[in-house]
């Protein structure tokens, strides 16, 4: 299909948008950031990039991805049709590809021979092991701790594709630290090394490059509910960790004004217990990891240690800063589903639909599928089913209390 | 009471010698050993820099790092950081006293209080990491009128066009990054530094101090021949690491580095 290549609703020269964003970095990483900056604005104005990303995009991805009207959930739900968007059939099962698919050219573009990255449910990371190996570029991943522990099948994929995962240790172990690590060790590497950021949040140029890889999701996601169901959604849902998915498929739709846009955090264990990943929702504006944007910290500026959700890939005290802009000029409605809400949807569309979906697209389903009960049987709930769930099969084996039953007796 | 960093840096001049900026993390290992350890540095150095910790410092390295994470876990809040300076303050009054840490502390608290609190406790300036000169526009002002310097960062990476903006907005003085890293990492070529401070000081007539690696009195020897400072951290902290279950071993420790940099230094 055709994409539309304009760059809407551009930050600032400096990266804001509105009060947040910028570029919050140590001055050892400005011009490296500038570099990419120039870079990024220097490529996407050339066609010539574009046709290669674009190519790799629709023959090395599978895109475009469909837009599966769940009949069978729609019933079992009982209101609005619910269509979901299919970035779980993306190599690789999600919709992180869209992004190191265009970083991975940036970063040969700019000479460099080695890209690094951080990655919390592991999904950005074997996206990024999987571009690099592509372009046969050196590979380390940085990944928390505890979230190896989690997501030992996505460790073991990266580690097959070549790359180094490399455990992060410090704070909490889990994304916002493994975050930390990949800073600086970019620090000091950023001459022949570039770093993939994996979400819509960072210092400026991130936030807006991230989102841009990833406006092919909710372009295609309007054309085809057009075609399909010839009018557009009223209302696009999709879960947020940093943001990636969510400024992928609602960006698009910003100046569709009909269309309600709905960010769903992780509710954790619920939103009152502290133990959720609900920056938006309960956090404040605050500055981390390059950019100022809503952050669960204390009234010491401390980030939490207390972030919380099943899903590795929304466990994540900070959010991009475009939706915390959005947020506050009314464009953005916030939604929250728990754990236990999330893993109910999970269950739903797997038996409803037999869609295995990833955990964090769970969060979406959960609230879109609320949302959408209370809704007429014409209308229509999009859903952002960002990501497959292979790679929560244990976590959810062991809050299901499965056992396959092949013991000795 | 005035601003004390210019006076340090004409005090320094006049004895023909670098200062000695001295870094320890506030609250680490304890508020109370700490205080003992700060100002016990503070008796040797010219600029004492207290480390606000923070729970996600990412441009540190793994000694300052540590630090931070015993300083949080033994309770740390800003209000320590402020009742040490003033420990300080009150112990040496001539000597410079600057906080450094990253901008989501004092964005947090306000700038306005953080400010204010910061110069009623005696500080004279503040370095935050990461607010380089672009967003410089969130606190700069306030921190003028309240009479705080704004230390800003140079680095091998800053282009002259960054090192123009930066000074046009520094005040106090320049610190100036041996190394594209992270603190305590091991220290850049001297020559390479001495090129770039020579093309900072085409901008700006501030002192400038080099640090972010300085780990022996050789390298502070070679450095304060062409810098009007040096500056000590992870060097100093890792005393503290390394004596961990002993203070006055720490104390000892921490005394007799700082004493063998102040020696390095003399001319």
């Amino acid at each position: 299909m055709d994409y539309d290549l304009e760059i809407k609703h551009a930050p600032d020269e400096g990266g804001h948008f509105g009060k947040y964003g910028g570029r919050f970095a140590a001055e050892t990483l400005m011009q490296p950031l500038k570099e990419i900056e120039d870079a990024f604005f220097e490529a996407w104005a050339d066609p010539a990039f574009h046709v290669e990303r674009l190519d790799l995009l629709k023959n090395y991805v599978g895109r475009m991805t469909p837009l599966y009207h769940a009949k069978q959930l729609t019933h079992a739900v009982g209101g609005a049709q619910i269509y979901l968007k299919r970035e779980d059939l993306n190599h690789t099962g999600a919709h992180k590809v869209n992004n190191t698919i265009g970083q991975a050219l940036l970063a040969r573009r700019m000479g460099k021979k080695k890209v690094i990255a951080e990655t919390g449910a592991g999904q950005h990371g074997v996206a990024t092991a999987t571009v690099a190996a592509m372009f046969n570029m050196q590979c380390d991943i940085y990944m928390g701790k505890e979230d190896i522990r989690r997501q030992a099948p996505n460790v073991f994929r990266m580690k097959l594709l070549g790359a180094n995962v490399i455990a992060v240790d410090s704070g909490t172990g889990t994304l916002k630290d493994a975050v930390n690590e990949a800073l600086r060790v970019w620090v000091a590497s950023c001459e022949d090394t570039y770093y993939i950021f994996g979400t819509a949040a960072g210092p400026h140029p991130f936030p807006l490059m991230v989102r841009q890889f990833h406006t092919v999701i909710g372009q295609e996601a309007r054309k085809q509910c057009l075609e399909q169901a010839g009018r557009l959604p009223d209302v696009a849902v999709a879960c947020v960790g940093g943001g990636s998915n969510a400024m992928g498929l609602l960006h698009p739709l910003w100046d569709d004004e009909s269309v309600k846009l709905v960010a769903v955090e992780a509710g954790g264990h619920g939103l009152e217990t502290g133990e959720h990943a609900a920056s938006l929702a309960k956090g404040q504006p605050g500055i981390i990891h390059g950019s100022l944007s809503y952050v669960l910290d204390d009234e010491e500026g401390q980030i939490s240690a207390d972030a919380h959700s099943i899903s590795a890939g929304l466990d994540y005290p900070g959010v991009g800063p475009e939706l915390a802009h959005m947020m506050d000029v009314g464009r953005l409605d916030l939604d929250s589903a728990t754990d236990d809400e999330a893993l109910e949807a999970f269950e739903m569309l797997t038996k409803a639909e037999g869609i295995i979906p990833a955990l964090e697209s769970s969060h979406a389903l959960a609230a879109g599928i609320r949302i959408a009960s209370s809704m007429k049987p014409e209308e229509i709930v999009l859903i952002n089913l960002s990501g497959r769930g292979d790679k929560d099969l244990n976590t959810v084996m062991d809050k299901f209390g499965f056992d396959v039953g092949a013991k000795d007796e | 009471m005035s601003n004390q960093l210019s006076h340090v840096f004409a005090r320094c001049t006049k004895e023909n010698r670098a200062a000695l900026v001295g870094y320890l993390t506030a609250g680490d290992p304890s508020i109370a050993t700490s205080e003992q350890l700060i100002c016990a540095l503070a008796e040797q150095v010219d600029i004492i820099e207290i480390g606000m910790p923070f729970s996600d410092p990412a441009a540190d390295g793994p000694v300052i790092q540590a630090a931070s994470e015993r300083a949080l876990q033994a309770g740390t809040k800003i209000k320590d950081v402020f009742l040490i300076a003033q420990k300080v303050r009150q112990l040496k009054p001539e000597i410079g006293i600057v906080l450094m840490g990253y901008a989501n502390v004092p964005y947090t608290m306000g700038f306005e209080v953080f400010a204010k609190q910061a110069r009623d406790s005696g500080v004279d300036g503040v370095l935050l990491v990461d607010i380089p000169a672009e967003e410089s526009g969130i606190c700069a002002k306030i921190f003028q009128t309240h009479g705080l310097s704004q230390i800003m960062l140079l680095a091998p990476t800053s282009t002259e066009q960054r090192i123009a903006l930066a000074a046009s907005i520094a005040q106090g003085f320049i610190y100036y990054v041996s190394l594209a890293g992270i603190t305590g990492a091991e220290m850049g070529e001297v020559k390479g530094i001495q090129d770039k401070l020579s093309l900072i000081r085409q901008y700006t007539k501030l002192p400038i101090c080099v640090g972010f690696g300085v780990k022996t009195p050789a390298q502070a020897e070679s450095i304060a021949t062409f810098a009007d400072g040096v500056v000590v951290g992870s060097h100093f902290v890792s005393q503290i690491t390394s004596n961990i279950d002993d203070d006055d071993a720490m104390l000892c420790a921490l005394t007799s580095s700082a004493s063998a940099m102040v020696q390095a230094m003399k001319w």
